[in-house]
């Protein structure tokens, strides 16, 4: 809603920016280099395959929740509940293995209540036409809530070593986690669905113009629906990972984490009004984040900062490509080609 | 005959404007919480549990209309928390610095470090043209990231802070706490100039339809600008009142209270879509839920429940201001037929 009106549709239409846009996905899959480069030689045991790990294993939360969330940011909405989500469902899973239910149970049961919770946000959005923006800070809240209801303020860690650690298992000696494939077996799936099938063009239709993409006969709300699903179904993913991972299943897991995804998702090129960017620019945006905080914290930069650096990178995100647009107008009257 | 109406039956009609109103059901949400408390336990209404109610509400009051007035323009202010955070702990400092500094300025010097850092806010907005969700989720933890690096872990206490400084957060003029004052005079002076002045109303212009707005002359990204400073000033106003309430001040001042501020607006039945919505709503609804928070104890609710609750609320109130626009415009097709 706020997205809509703020959108410059007149700027936009005058300046092509699909030229930029490519620009601007080198431009991040250069930084991820640079960086590398930069923090191998700076910073003291980056580069080595214990902290390869290290930084692999603290991405998969955020490479999995900006899957579904540059879907939904594609169509002109967002999805500010992930986090919400992920923590409503660490608590759930530490309540039912409190229970004593095998993990075989817990989690399909897990998942079930993750894409059922995105169901809510998917119904109030696409069949009663609420703006998305204000359902996910209402069930941001909700979902939270909820996460305290399950658990209060205790905390679940009575789960065998032997899981957590095996979470943590590496390939050989080479550092890399084994559970990293499947996520980017996921990934890989992902951007074949929004690159190379219809149902992905659909979803730049509706980003670009929905009153277009409905014309042209695509069900723009039974879209939405199923993406705020899909959202909630990877954001549950993430809960259980997080609850595993950590050992320990608490209210206030995950909290913040949107921020980061969000960040992630606008820096690899993705325009906060829709219609535009890619997965490729997105997974690039994922591992800039990761490895200037992976590479910071090494340099032992507080938390704090790290998050300033997250808010930055987040304004900078949206406001360079608009700053770009603006001092070009400014250099030569009529927009080139 | 329908002036005549109008004529014979003044009264009536007010009447019937005001129970149609927004601000009306939600004052009738507040005013059933209260009696279903009182019920349960009587003394939930006596001198010294209003006293407290008011107390605790006076800083969601004042962050509330702020944020009516961002709401209004078809925007939205995250970054409050983290402007009251960063105001209460410069409150402290400055205090440490110069114990003898009046009262009365350093509410100025409030105003104006959160003038300055809504200015931040509105400047990146209007100017770079992008929404304002992504710019105050980033000076959200922009703002906290100054907070806690200027901390570094440390903490004031009331001790720190002169007398007369904490007489504020704590005294009354007839009974009534001085904070509830000041947000009193907050929300009077913002309703009466949002309704009465051209200027006022121009923010209703600009979020009802920003081309519209646009083509009748009105300078949309200097009046969303200025929505800004005002919620950041508020903001700020918001922080020398909190580190005067509680006197004990380190880096997490406010954090969080974001959620309860866009709740507090949304269900005072400021519609999100912008353009609709008035102040006087928004208070009603930061003392909504202050009052929700205290009650839920009282009526053997786990305050685990208050979040969830909040949460629900924004739901129900967007859903309601949906319906209510669906109707409206129903109405309005309805009388064109008629016409034509």
């Amino acid at each position: 809603m706020l997205v809509d009106t703020a959108r410059p549709t007149v700027e936009r239409e005058a300046v092509p920016r699909f030229g930029f846009l490519r620009n601007w996905d080198t431009a991040i899959i250069v930084a991820v280099v640079i960086s590398i480069l930069v923090a191998s030689t700076a910073v003291t045991g980056f580069a080595s395959p214990r902290n390869a790990g290290f930084l692999l294993i603290d991405m998969i939360p955020i490479l999995l929740l900006a899957l579904p969330m540059t879907l939904i940011i594609l169509t002109g909405e967002i999805d500010l509940s992930v986090a919400s989500i992920a923590g409503f469902i660490s608590c759930t899973f530490g309540a039912l293995w409190n229970a004593g239910l095998p993990l075989e149970a817990i989690i399909p049961v897990c998942i079930l209540l993750g894409a059922i919770s995105g169901a809510v946000n998917g119904i109030l959005v696409s069949v009663v036409g609420l703006p998305s923006l204000a359902v996910t800070i209402g069930t941001l809240a909700l979902y939270r809530g909820l996460a305290f209801v399950v658990l209060g303020d205790q905390a679940v860690t009575s789960f065998p070593r032997a899981i957590t650690t095996a979470l943590q298992a590496k390939i050989g000696s080479t550092g890399i986690p084994v559970w990293i494939i499947p996520v980017v077996i996921l990934a890989i799936v992902f951007g074949i669905v929004l690159h190379f099938t219809g149902f992905g063009r659909s979803l730049f239709a509706i980003g670009y113009s929905e009153e277009a993409a409905r014309f042209a006969g695509i069900t723009v709300a039974r879209t939405k629906f199923w993406l705020f699903i899909v959202s909630g179904a990877v954001a549950a993913l993430v809960g259980i990972w997080w609850t595993l991972r950590y050992g320990s299943a608490r209210g206030d897991n995950a909290t913040g984490l949107e921020l980061s995804v969000i960040a992630a998702v606008l820096l690899g090129g993705v325009s906060i009004f829709g219609g535009k960017g890619n997965l490729p620019g997105v997974i690039a945006g994922v591992v800039l984040l990761a490895i200037l905080r992976n590479a910071l914290q090494l340099a032992s930069v507080p938390e704090d900062t790290l998050s300033m650096l997250t808010g930055g990178l987040l304004i900078a995100a949206v406001v360079a490509p608009n700053a770009i647009t603006w001092s070009r107008s400014l250099s030569r009257k009529p927009p080139s080609p | 005959m329908t002036t005549l109406a109008l004529q014979r039956q003044p009264s009536l009609a007010w009447l019937g404007t005001l129970t149609r109103s927004r601000e009306f059901s939600v004052f009738l949400a507040l005013a059933i919480l209260v009696a279903a408390t009182v019920a349960v336990n009587p003394r939930f209404i006596g001198a010294q549990s209003t006293k407290d109610l008011l107390l605790n509400s006076s800083i969601l009051v004042i962050l509330g209309v702020g944020q009516a007035i961002v709401i209004v323009t078809k925007n939205v202010d995250l970054s409050v928390g983290s402007v009251l955070g960063l105001t209460a702990f410069a409150t402290g400092k400055i205090f440490i610095a110069m114990p003898d500094l009046p009262v009365i300025a350093m509410l100025a010097i409030g105003v104006g470090i959160g003038t300055l850092l809504g200015a931040v806010n509105g400047a990146l907005i209007a100017v770079a043209k992008v929404p304002s969700l992504v710019v105050t989720l980033g000076t959200l933890y922009i703002f906290r990231g100054v907070d806690f690096a200027w901390a570094q872990g440390q903490q004031i206490s009331p001790s720190n802070l002169p007398e007369t400084f904490l007489a504020l957060g704590s005294g009354a003029l007839m009974g009534l706490p001085y904070l509830a004052l000041i947000a009193l005079a907050v929300v009077i002076a913002f309703g009466l100039y949002l309704r009465n002045f051209r200027s006022g109303r121009e923010f209703y212009a600009v979020g009802s339809d920003v081309l519209a707005a646009r083509l009748y002359g009105i300078g949309v990204g200097r009046k969303i600008f200025t929505a800004f400073a005002i919620s950041g000033a508020l903001a700020g106003l918001a922080g020398v009142i909190y580190a005067a309430k509680y006197g004990n001040l380190d880096a997490t001042a406010g954090q969080g209270l974001e959620l309860n501020v866009v709740a507090a607006a949304v269900v005072g039945g400021v519609a999100i879509a912008g353009g609709v919505g008035t102040v006087y709503g928004a208070a009603i609804g930061a003392i909504l839920l202050t009052t929700i928070t205290s009650a839920l104890p009282v009526l053997g609710v786990s305050p685990f429940w208050q979040r969830a609750m909040i949460g629900a609320l924004i739901l129900a109130s967007i859903a309601l201001d949906r319906y209510l626009a669906l109707r409206t415009e129903r109405r309005l097709r309805g009388h064109d037929k008629h016409a034509g």
